[in-house]
């Protein structure tokens, strides 16, 4: 549950998407207007909670009278526009940027991503097996998450939500040029060197898993992770009296990653470390032999209250808007 | 913005090239010595924000002094210019000139490109490769340095205090220094009746500035004063003038719209990052005649209300920045910039910037994001640059050429420039003519002079011709039987071509077309600056593609490459987010679909196999 704060009426614009008329509110995006009229744009790069960078171009539209596509996560919606979301032109670059990014980078994590190829009809293996690509090992430099960024499509959401857009920590950029160009720390030192602080902002917003909590990392490479088995529970953060909202993903009554509703006005997605990986202390498995005992824990044969197999540690997890 | 650096510490080398440019640390906040009084208070805020566009000049200065960029000396501007490391590290890693890794103090920069590469640079890399080793430390293979006149070209850089440079054209095979020829060597016009924008250009002395107005220097500006700024807007509307830089937007109504922004600071950019290759008109301009630059962005910022002028100068041209900045210094000094130029009251004054080694920034929003201190990256447009330009602020970007023009236009009426050319197409026009020709240099024509009568005028083709590229990398391919195109921007277009920024490169037969286009797509691949992926991925594929029908024997699957070329550049055309990427593939296409190379040659049954 949110609240949306009021905000001083705007005039409605008029345009046409795919020959359908559609009013948007004045400042409205193409993407806002394509919503509006129910056609599914894909997006990559776009984030609810940044301002469009519009560099991953899977959402161009055909605008009229304009000379090139244009990127409808970006581009204004402006009274008379006539947007085509689904023209020869616009399907032909976004099957050939999603043939450009498989071909390239790892989309095994990437939501909806082969989807849209099959819809596309892209054929990233086309260029063959030498095709350039990003593949390298993971970093894994701290305990709390993981930049694989053989899977990165280089969006800037990570560096936009690190530096001025949210935490202003700036621990992370663009270094390098082209297709050389990586997200990287200063002199790509380990983040443990960095100014990272840890408070996952980043792994919130990566449209692609290359940024992923360490947890489901393991869980992955175990062949453990399972997203028909979780749940997810949003709930008030209990370290400070700010009063963030999380969602804990649970897997197994366990909580595997912990995230924030974006449109939560305290967050608006983003949390701080204690909220985001702070969570152990909730599941920790007790100690072998528990110091203090009553005698009613001893008279219990489902034993301590506090072990595993009970359903207090988690409780505040149990599923409810799953 | 809460800095964190790790323990590396800049040496006293460094920090003196530093503080060289920003004076000694005030506090201990920004790395001076730290005492009792810094912990009473702590600096950050705006104030000690706001001099991020000093970055790139403080990495030039350790870079010059010291070749390389060591993590001390990047912690170290970071600390007196309050910007995160990992950001400055980014924008280090951008620019090529620049160097994070330890390297000999000189180094030599051996032209590779287009041009040098239609006169033997192939060899001359194999010289040099012999004599200094393998490619990467005290050389390296280098973009066009635009010195194609004088071609196969390379340039030394030796850092030190004060740093050195060298431009060897045409490189001599025991790679020995010579003395570089005078400006005019690339105008073989210099001297003649009739020429307009290169008509002191080896006439004037270029380090005086009594010798320019003795030669009718400032009468131009006198002029716009009394014509008052929209009464300049004016006429520069009224002469046609139309960019130069390859866009060909209309000048005057790129000025007619920023003057009108309500908005201020109004900046005016002058784009003098030629880097297309093949291109070398504007550094001879600044060499040859600096203050009528300096004149020409006068009357911009006068007719467009800018007191701050950005002169951005690619960081190839070393002896352009010189004479540039020592005609700036004099203009100062006289008057002729300040607060009251003269003594009417306007203030003006222009700041060099160098770039260090990057294509895309001659891009116009990239240009920006250079200046301010940022990774060469375009910007989406809209907003245009008029509205929301240099850092925020309604901009006027235009290309040293356009600038060069408007003194005249305004010395003779825009009546009379406007008959001069051809349709829409007025004024005259500078060609870099280099190649297969006997003459190669800046060439001003009128517009509508035909491209054979240019190669006429450069002493012809020196060979049997092959092909001309007009435009450069980002330009097209014309065949020896369309020679009689009008060089008009509506001439070229009924054909298919461009003019763009006015190369004009010729190939004889003994020229390997194949590895021509392997060398721009290997531009572009280099030069994308990553942000979009069209782009970015798509040059990557198109060189691959073009490398594989290169490969000899033929490859059975060539039509499938070119078809898979012939996708991406449509989608590189159509959704990437700048004209780098939206022309990357321009000049391919020309010479598959113009050219025919690919389409049959080298294998006999291919020919057999194809319709005609």
């Amino acid at each position: 549950m949110s609240t949306v704060p009021l905000q001083p009426p705007r005039r409605l614009i008029e345009i046409t998407v795919d020959g359908e008329e559609v009013r948007v509110p004045e400042g409205a995006t193409v993407l806002d207007a394509c919503a509006a009229a129910g056609k599914d744009v894909p997006t990559l790069c776009y984030g609810d909670t940044l301002t469009p960078k519009n560099a991953c171009r899977v959402c161009v539209v055909e605008v009229e009278g304009s000379r090139t596509l244009a990127p409808a996560c970006s581009r204004r919606a402006e009274p008379g526009m006539a947007v085509g979301t689904a023209t020869e032109r616009a399907r032909h670059s976004r099957k050939v940027v999603l043939e450009l990014l498989a071909s390239s980078t790892d989309l095994s994590t990437t939501p909806r991503a082969a989807e849209w190829i099959a819809e596309y009809g892209a054929r990233p293996e086309r260029f063959g097996p030498d095709a350039a690509s990003v593949a390298q090992p993971p970093k894994v430099d701290n305990d709390l998450y993981v930049r694989d960024y053989a899977k990165c499509i280089l969006c800037y959401k990570c560096v936009d939500a690190c530096g001025d857009q949210w935490q202003n920590t700036f621990a992370i950029a663009v270094a390098g040029r082209g297709f050389d160009a990586t997200i990287s720390t200063e002199h790509d030192a380990p983040l443990t060197d960095s100014a990272c602080v840890y408070c996952g902002n980043c792994v919130e917003v990566c449209p692609t898993g290359a940024l992923s909590f360490k947890t489901e990392f393991d869980m992955r490479a175990a062949g453990e992770w399972d997203e028909s088995r979780q749940s997810r529970t949003t709930t008030i953060c209990s370290y400070c009296g700010v009063g963030c909202n999380l969602t804990l993903h649970v897997q197994d009554n366990r909580i595997v990653k912990v995230g924030s509703p974006h449109d939560n006005p305290v967050t608006h997605g983003n949390l701080c470390i204690k909220g985001r990986f702070g969570y152990q202390h909730v599941q920790n498995v007790p100690r072998a032999e528990p110091t203090v005992l009553s005698s009613a824990d001893l008279l219990d044969p489902a034993g301590p209250a506090w072990g595993p197999s009970s359903a207090s540690s988690a409780g505040g997890a149990a599923p409810s808007d799953g | 913005m809460d800095l964190r650096f790790r323990d590396a510490e800049p040496s006293a080398e460094e920090r003196a090239a530093v503080d060289a440019l920003l004076g000694p640390p005030p506090t201990g906040w920004e790395g001076g010595p730290r005492t009792e009084e810094d912990l009473r208070f702590a600096a950050g805020g705006h104030a000690a924000r706001d001099r991020r566009d000093l970055l790139l000049p403080a990495l030039h200065a350790v870079n010059d002094r010291v070749g390389w960029i060591s993590e001390g000396a990047l912690d170290y501007v970071c600390r007196r210019l309050t910007v995160p490391p990992a950001e400055a590290y980014g924008v280090a890693t951008f620019y090529s000139l620049f160097s994070l890794k330890p390297r000999p103090a000189r180094v030599l920069h051996v032209c590779t490109d287009l041009a040098c590469q239609a006169r033997g640079a192939g060899a001359v890399r194999r010289t040099v490769e012999e004599t200094l080793g393998p490619p990467g430390m005290s050389w390296q293979p280098s973009p066009c340095l635009g010195l194609c006149e004088r071609a196969p070209a390379a340039l030394a850089l030796e850092a030190g205090d004060p740093p050195k440079t060298a431009v060897h054209g045409p490189l001599a095979p025991d790679l020995t220094e010579r003395e570089e020829p005078p400006a005019e060597h690339a105008v073989p016009q210099a001297g003649q009746a009739g020429l307009v924008l290169l008509r002191r250009v080896g006439a004037v002395d270029p380090a005086s500035l009594d010798d320019y107005r003795a030669q009718g220097g400032y009468a131009a500006l006198r002029h716009a004063f009394r014509l008052g700024p929209a009464g300049v807007i004016r006429e520069v509307l009224d002469s046609g003038l139309v960019g130069r830089g390859g866009a060909a937007f209309p000048t005057g109504r790129k000025w007619e719209a920023a003057a009108r922004q309500p908005d201020h600071p109004h900046y005016l950019v002058c784009n003098a990052d030629e880097s297309e290759p093949g291109t070398f008109k504007d550094r001879v301009i600044m060499e040859g005649d600096p203050y009528a630059l300096v004149e020409a962005m006068t009357i911009a910022a006068y007719a467009t209300g800018c007191r701050t002028g950005y002169l951005y100068i690619r960081g190839e041209y070393p002896r352009a920045v010189r004479r540039m900045s020592h005609a700036v210094a004099v203009a100062r000094s006289r008057g002729l910039l300040g607060d009251d130029i003269l003594g009417r009251g306007f203030a003006f004054d222009i700041e060099i910037r160098r770039g260090a080694g990057a294509y895309i920034c001659g891009e116009e929003t990239a240009i920006f994001n250079s200046i301010e201190g940022y990774r060469g990256e375009p910007r989406s447009k809209p907003p245009f640059p008029v509205e929301k330009g240099l850092f925020g602020k309604p901009t006027v970007v235009n290309n040293v050429e356009t600038l060069v023009n408007v003194p005249p236009i305004l010395l003779g009426g825009a009546p009379a420039y406007a008959a001069t050319g051809a349709g829409g197409s007025t004024g005259t026009k500078l060609f870099c003519v280099s190649g297969a020709v006997a003459r190669p240099g800046v060439y001003e024509v009128p517009f509508g002079a035909t491209l054979r009568e240019l190669l006429d005028l450069a002493g012809g083709a020196s060979g049997t011709l092959r092909a001309v590229l007009l435009g450069g990398a980002a330009g097209s391919f014309v065949r020896p039987d369309e020679l009689d195109v009008p060089l008009t921007f509506e001439g070229t277009r009924a054909i298919g071509a461009t003019l763009g920024s006015g190369v004009v490169l010729a190939l004889d037969e003994s020229v390997d077309l194949a590895g021509i286009l392997l060398r721009i797509a290997e531009f572009f691949r280099d030069e994308s600056c990553g942000q979009c992926v069209p782009c970015r991925v798509g040059t990557v594929r198109q060189e691959e593609a073009l490398h594989r029908l290169n490969r000899r024997p033929a490859p059975i699957d060539a039509a499938a490459d070119l078809a898979l070329l012939r996708e991406v550049g449509r989608a590189m055309r159509d959704a990437s987010i700048c004209g780098l990427g939206q022309t990357a593939w321009n000049a391919v296409e020309s010479a598959v679909d113009r050219l025919g190379v690919f389409s049959s040659p080298s294998p006999s049954s291919s020919r057999e196999a194809s319709p005609s």
